[in-house]
């Protein structure tokens, strides 16, 4: 076995405008330390060689030529601290949360890696555990969003989890219940901006018309979608409908000064319906200035 | 005063490196190894005892010998290593509780370290990415080892609720790896053929066999008490630590992880109990905070470091896919070169 190698520290990858197209050494050394096991991952199982060089590139298309996403605010969103990005949830499969991250590191000037946080029945399905972790989610939890966040890490979070993304087309844009705001307190303990974040279009890529809930429960799955295409069209039913997408990061909320309330259960369900009302005003706000759903 | 340490497990190899290590100690006098089978190796410079786990041979070793210090590193890890499942528990459990009943008699006892791991915290779907000391288990250990130390760990707290008077330090191990040490998982990366989880790829944690004891001998001569993690830094990705040992590797779903390990490995001290596959599936990793503040320990090798140490001792590398991939990628190049002389 060879030492392990040094793996070149490329400045410009984290600070280019855009990806660079691959080069055939780029793609020679990037099979040599994955045949050779010689790359990175960090302590949440965040691979950051194969969410650049693989992931992001295959999400790229979609965000760019599909949903054709038009990203704002990215001026509240800190080059070098940690912040939690809360945003809606919707569209029958998480696609909204995979758009924010690559909107984030394609996007942002800093190209931030987003953190996601997830349920834990990611963690215990096959195949969409392994990815989620290498793309660099975590459990959520007090002690990994904690972590973290004081790490300085930008962390997402979709506190509507699948009662978001697994309600009726009729529904869109309603904002679900928020749960027991543990993200903020997370916030407040770590002292980090929370960003109110709207995703609009997500709604539209597959709209839920009916649960078949009974083969859900077969399946152990939440919810069994039934959209217009799918599960009539077969795997071509998987093909989301390629909506207009707009994600609005919005004016942080600081909690620097807060952090003794986030043991105080009454200040933390007021942030966090704080944080819900402007989410929902961004999102009624962005509806009206849309023009087109496609 | 000089000081007299009791290490039990001296046997095996890590009970024998801690022994060795103690004996160069100069602020030691006397190290006493204790074991239920005879060193494979002498130990030179210490006093060897054998004491079966039914005698209460080690309190008359604790009196003879004034033994102020016991270092318990008794306790076994596969069924393999004691031959059979009931012996492995009463060695582990019952020889416990037999030293620490000694302990708990003596007059010149005043401290005592444990070894244990950090297979005590489980291992599943619902695990923080990492766990720290005060975090009780999500999905406690069931059977084996991790439930061995569980139980083991629960006599040291009894033990330490009735003699305040007595310091005492454990220590949660991340998997012990090194060019020499023989463990469950050394056994299960050199395989030649190794089954892993289909859809999973657990986080794994390594600690350097060097490493390890010179974090036990640090909890012998410091003055601070508690529990620690102890680890190398950062973790290694399963399917990455296969790559790194060059060996093909064969993705089966956790349930049959199980039956094709024992069919692939029937000999081997390679373990695929419940627990075990838990841990290939999900992981675990332990934060290291506390042993860097308190016990100003660091391991000198991260888990990368040391599982290469480890491949490098055994004739293992991924050295073939490199030239693979080397002679591939040279080929296209000439080929393309050869295109481009034409055009």
């Amino acid at each position: 076995m060879p030492d392990a190698r040094v793996i070149p520290f490329d400045p410009d990858r984290h600070h280019g405008a855009t990806p660079d197209e691959p080069t055939s050494e780029g793609i020679v050394d990037f099979l040599r330390r994955r045949l050779t096991g010689t790359y990175v991952v960090d302590d949440f199982g965040f691979d950051e060689d194969l969410t650049d060089h693989v992931l992001i590139p295959l999400l790229r298309p979609l965000f760019d030529k599909w949903f054709r996403v038009d990203v704002r605010g990215l001026e509240h969103v800190p080059s070098t601290t940690g912040a939690l990005v809360v945003a809606n949830h919707s569209g029958t499969i998480a696609l909204d949360a995979l758009m924010t991250q690559v909107a984030l590191r394609d996007r942002h000037p800093a190209h931030r890696h987003l953190r996601m946080l997830g349920a834990d029945l990611v963690f215990q399905t096959p195949f969409v555990s392994e990815l989620a972790r290498k793309a660099g989610h975590t459990l959520a939890c007090m002690p990994d969003a904690r972590r973290l966040l004081e790490r300085g890490e930008l962390v997402g979070v979709w506190p509507e989890g699948f009662k978001g993304i697994g309600k009726p087309y009729s529904e869109r844009y309603k904002l679900q219940r928020f749960g027991r705001g543990g993200f903020v307190s997370a916030a407040l303990r770590a002292g980090a901006p929370i960003i109110p974040t709207a995703i609009i279009g997500a709604e539209e890529t597959y709209p839920m018309l009916g649960n078949i809930a009974p083969l859900a429960r077969l399946l152990g799955l939440p919810y069994f979608p039934v959209t217009p295409t799918f599960p009539w069209l077969g795997p071509l039913g998987l093909v989301p409908l390629p909506s207009r997408w707009i994600i609005e990061f919005g004016e942080p909320v600081h909690t620097e000064d807060l952090a003794d309330q986030a043991d105080d259960p009454m200040a933390v369900l007021e942030l966090t319906d704080a944080v819900r009302e402007r989410i929902q005003q961004s999102l009624y706000r962005l509806l009206v200035q849309r023009d087109s759903t496609y | 005063m000089g000081r007299v340490v009791l290490v039990t497990g001296a046997a095996r190899h890590l009970g024998g490196l801690m022994v060795r290590s103690l004996v160069r100690d100069p602020s030691i006098d006397r190290v006493v190894g204790v074991d239920v089978v005879p060193p494979r190796r002498p130990l030179l410079g210490a006093q060897f005892i054998r004491a079966y786990i039914r005698n209460p041979v080690i309190g008359r070793v604790l009196a003879d010998e004034d033994v102020d210090t016991v270092v318990h590193m008794g306790v076994i890890a596969t069924p393999r290593q004691a031959g059979g499942r009931t012996a492995m528990k009463d060695i582990n459990v019952i020889g416990t509780m037999q030293l620490l009943a000694a302990c708990q008699k003596s007059a010149s006892v005043s401290r005592l370290i444990v070894k244990s791991t950090a297979s005590v915290y489980g291992a599943g779907p619902k695990d923080p990415a990492l766990f720290t000391e005060d975090m009780s288990p999500k999905h406690p250990p069931t059977s084996g080892w991790a439930k061995d130390s569980l139980e083991v760990e629960g006599y040291v707290r009894g033990f330490a609720r009735r003699r305040p008077d007595v310091g005492v330090t454990t220590l949660r191990l991340a998997n012990v790896i090194g060019p020499r040490v023989e463990t469950a998982m050394t056994a299960y990366f050199t395989l030649p053929l190794i089954p892993t989880v289909l859809g999973f790829d657990a986080r794994l944690q390594f600690v350097h066999e060097d490493d390890s004891i010179s974090a036990l001998h640090r909890a012998v001569t410091s003055e601070v008490t508690g529990v620690f993690n102890v680890a190398g830094d950062g973790v290694l990705a399963l399917s990455q630590a296969v790559l790194r040992t060059g060996r093909p590797a064969m993705a089966v779903p956790s349930a049959l992880l199980g039956v094709v390990g024992r069919a692939v490995a029937p000999t081997r001290l390679v373990d695929f109990s419940t627990e075990q596959v838990r841990f290939l599936t999900y992981g675990r990793a332990i934060d290291t905070g506390r042993v860097r503040r308190e016990l100003a320990f660091t391991a000198k090798r991260t888990t990368s470091a040391a599982f290469d140490e480890f491949i490098g001792g055994h004739d293992l590398g991924s050295g073939a896919a490199l030239s693979v991939l080397d002679g591939a990628a040279s080929a296209v190049q000439s080929i393309l070169r050869r295109g481009a002389l034409h055009a």
